[in-house]
């Protein structure tokens, strides 16, 4: 049994990493404590969708104003995009080369900003349609919750595209190291929210 | 220091070791394309009750979760305790706080509803 003791939830750096994999003990464990307050969040943001739903005051509601199709390759980008930092982890654990693991946190955000195109795309279509946030309480609520995870992924967005200058300006330091490690956190936990998201919103939406 | 603990391991362990966390990956995306994929088919092209569609989406979506916290967050039991005490008590705070908003708010709306329009 190789298993290695595990310091923290999450892709630890393992021993190899010496002084950066003992740092990241504590920094990970709060980031971690931030991630499940975001949760409690985005939690009562989705319980005020769900109880928003039949107020669409006469005004379009979700079988009018949503697409499955469109929701359906968004959730695939944000999959892939998950995967793909996934594979830049593994590259910065296991010291592969600082090509390798740019190209992937590339494909990360190439992703990433293809599922905020698309989402933007359905929000304009929406609007088109009359679905506007002020139209009803339902649609207050759908835009008060589905334009916030799309925040939090151009958040991530910007995030990534910083950790890539601090590799190119300071190399993998411990903090850049620690930094891509919660930003992964973060990438995966963002992915789960549009677990819910398609979940609640979209498919249940259409049935 | 950490360059010597690198030369102590054995490689083949090391690459074994990748190969286990890759391969988790690999799980993790292939596990969650078929929870997603799923799902939406069900939506797209079945006709099921819709009752029992829901419930069947919530399960997936459940599922597919706990599949992203085991493949891609490596959450498991062999971690220190205080790791997953702090997952699971977000969770039942969550559970708390959405399925007793729900509750009370969709039991208001049931006796509010104006006697015309019962």
């Amino acid at each position: 049994m190789s298993q290695e003791v595990m310091k923290h939830p999450g892709l630890n750096l393992g021993p190899a990493h010496g002084k950066d994999n003992e740092a990241a003990e504590t920094v990970m464990f709060g980031f971690w404590v931030f991630m499940m307050s975001d949760a409690i969040l985005f939690g009562m943001v989705f319980a005020t969708y769900v109880t928003s739903i039949h107020a669409t005051a006469g005004g379009p509601g979700p079988h009018d104003l949503y697409d499955i199709k469109s929701a359906f390759i968004e959730t695939m980008l944000l999959l892939t995009s998950s995967f793909a930092f996934g594979m830049a982890s593994l590259a910065l654990k296991y010291k592969h080369s600082k090509t390798r693991l740019i190209g992937w946190l590339a494909v990360t955000l190439v992703l990433g900003v293809s599922f905020l195109g698309f989402e933007l795309h359905d929000f304009i279509a929406m609007f088109a349609k009359g679905g506007v946030p002020s139209r009803s309480g339902f649609l207050s609520a759908f835009f008060g919750l589905v334009p916030l995870h799309g925040l939090h992924v151009t958040a991530a967005c910007i995030w990534l595209v910083c950790l890539v200058g601090q590799i190119a300006r300071y190399g993998l330091d411990t903090e850049t190291k620690l930094g891509i490690m919660r930003l992964a956190l973060f990438w995966h936990f963002l992915d789960i929210v549009w677990i819910a998201i398609f979940s609640v919103v979209y498919l249940a939406g259409l049935t | 220091m950490s360059e010597r603990i690198v030369d102590n391991q054995a490689p083949a362990e090391w690459k074994q070791q990748e190969r286990r966390e890759f391969r988790s990956y690999v799980w993790g995306i292939g596990l969650a394309l078929l929870l997603t994929v799923a799902p939406f088919a069900l939506v797209h092209w079945a006709a099921i009750p819709r009752f029992s569609l829901l419930i069947v989406i919530g399960v997936f979506a459940v599922v597919q979760m706990l599949v992203h916290f085991r493949f891609f967050l490596h959450i498991g039991f062999i971690q220190k305790r205080e790791d997953l005490q702090l997952i699971l008590f977000s969770a039942l705070l969550l559970t708390i706080m959405v399925a007793g908003t729900v509750w009370i708010m969709a039991s208001l709306a049931a006796r509010m509803v104006m006697p015309d329009r019962l």
